[in-house]
């Protein structure tokens, strides 16, 4: 009985329609990682000075994304923006903007934090040696503060690739919307079903993050001295 | 009275936190060659005094004058006083990103804009005097405090600096390991370095320094030649000072 579900993932071009679900999932989470690698790093560095007025308003808005839900963001933003500024955004833009804001305001967190955390005298030394600020950075405190970011990042990567799975939420249809679909015109006759679709899905997000997690743990462990 | 220009002459130096006085108008004046010890309590302003001599910290009065130029004013180019003002502190600051021979080069071609393989020589060549040669490749962590604080004297003085501040460099190394760091600032002393030397060493004061200068609380209390100023102290709280660190 329990074992007639498992018919259905290979039934038709569902196993298909699962991978091509899990394909928007991916490509959503993998664009936002970029712009948020690139963005978090830039803005990280800037949220390094000591300047109230450059730090107060990122601060700010680091807190905002910390502070209210990610799914109430993107409620935010898919609802209430096309309907008072004659906007019309996809539901998978919707999403990228909001993990990429997210993702971003959380990347410089961790660059500005493995920045300061460095030894002053690191950026001392390099002062007393004549070096430049941009040379300080790009030879001194960078290739440091990158070793220690990594981990944290990887981190961050697979919280937004698990976080995804809201997006059902706005009607992208990623891996869960399509699980949810194959669920609803199966479950009269097997119903079985949600327990083998679920399972996939649970096994495919495991495939993904797993690894990472690993390789994260691995580099911590490496790089702990 | 010497007839030559002091290459660095400090007038009336004062460098405060907030309201707090850390130093109170330090008048100084460094000939060429020589070697100043600067003995004090802790706390009392020397690590500070160097600091400020290659721009490291803010000062509110006074004046710095290398070569006779005056330091303190807004077009001064500390890069520039930098690489004439070579520095080496108490914890061990090398890059740990950089093999021992990157972190000499560093500054030599990034900063100098120096010919790779002649600056390399020298480097090879300083590395051999302080007995390190054979570590060019390693990384920081392969080596021990008083290798690593060999090395950062290697790195400062691949600059080619007219004048070395060293800031308590011995302070934070096992003792077995004093000795090869003092060795090699021995070594500058003899080849004619001119040297601030800040130390809580006093037997390798009373060696290397032509004149001891005691701070406390910010002030210069006593300035004198080193033998006299460890035989026939001056002022009383030398030698409470001295009396505190002999058996």
């Amino acid at each position: 009985m329990l074992n007639s579900g498992i018919s259905v993932l290979f039934e038709g071009v569902n196993m298909q329609r699962l991978l091509l679900g899990l394909l928007v999932t991916l490509r959503v989470a993998l664009i936002a990682v970029v712009i948020s690698i690139v963005m978090g790093i830039l803005i990280g560095i800037i949220r390094t000075s000591k300047n109230k007025l450059v730090q107060i308003p990122f601060r700010l808005y680091l807190e905002l994304f910390r502070i209210i839900p990610i799914l109430v963001w993107l409620f935010v933003i898919y609802y209430v923006i096309p309907a008072n500024f004659d906007l019309n955004l996809s539901a998978e833009v919707v999403a990228l903007i909001v993990f990429s804001l997210w993702g971003t305001a959380e990347m410089s967190d961790i660059v500005r934090g493995s920045i300061i955390s460095l030894p002053k005298h690191q950026a001392e030394s390099s002062k007393a040696l004549g070096l430049s600020v941009a040379q300080m950075y790009r030879y001194v405190l960078i290739p440091q503060a990158t070793k220690r970011s990594i981990p944290p990042m990887i981190n961050l990567i697979t919280r937004m690739i698990k976080t995804t799975a809201l997006l059902t939420m706005i009607g992208v249809v990623e891996v869960i919307k399509v699980g949810q679909q194959i669920i609803e015109v199966n479950n009269l006759d097997h119903p079985t079903i949600s327990f083998w679709i679920y399972g996939f899905v649970f096994l495919l997000y495991f495939v993904i993050c797993f690894p990472l997690s690993r390789f994260s743990r691995r580099l911590e462990r490496k790089w702990a001295t | 009275m010497s007839e030559q220009v002091p290459i660095l002459q400090v007038k009336g130096l004062t460098k405060k936190y907030g309201e707090k006085i850390v130093l109170n108008g330090i008048d100084l004046q460094v000939e060429k060659g020589k070697v100043i010890a600067i003995l004090g309590p802790s706390g009392c302003g020397k690590s500070t005094f160097l600091r400020c001599l290659n721009g490291l910290e803010e000062v509110q009065g006074g004046d710095i004058l290398l070569d006779n130029e005056s330091l303190i004013n807004k077009s001064t180019k500390w890069r520039e006083v930098r690489q004439r003002i070579g520095m080496v502190f108490q914890s061990y600051d090398l890059f740990p990103n950089l093999t021992v021979m990157e972190n000499i080069l560093l500054s030599p071609l990034k900063v100098q804009k120096r010919n790779h393989s002649e600056v390399e020589a020298q480097a090879l060549e300083l590395l051999e005097r302080v007995g390190l040669a054979d570590r060019a490749n390693d990384y920081p962590r392969q080596l021990s405090g008083g290798q690593k604080q060999r090395i950062a004297i290697v790195r400062a003085l691949c600059i080619n600096p007219e004048i070395m501040l060293f800031d308590e460099v011995t302070a934070s190394l096992d003792p077995e390991m004093v000795r090869e760091v003092l060795d090699v600032i021995a070594q500058l002393a003899d080849q004619g370095m001119t040297m601030l030397i800040v130390t809580h060493e006093m037997n390798f004061a009373k060696l290397v320094a032509d004149e001891v200068i005691f701070m406390d609380k910010g002030n210069i209390h006593e300035q004198a030649p080193a033998e006299q100023f460890f035989t026939n102290p001056q002022t009383e709280r030398a030698q409470q000072f001295l009396n505190i660190l002999q058996f």
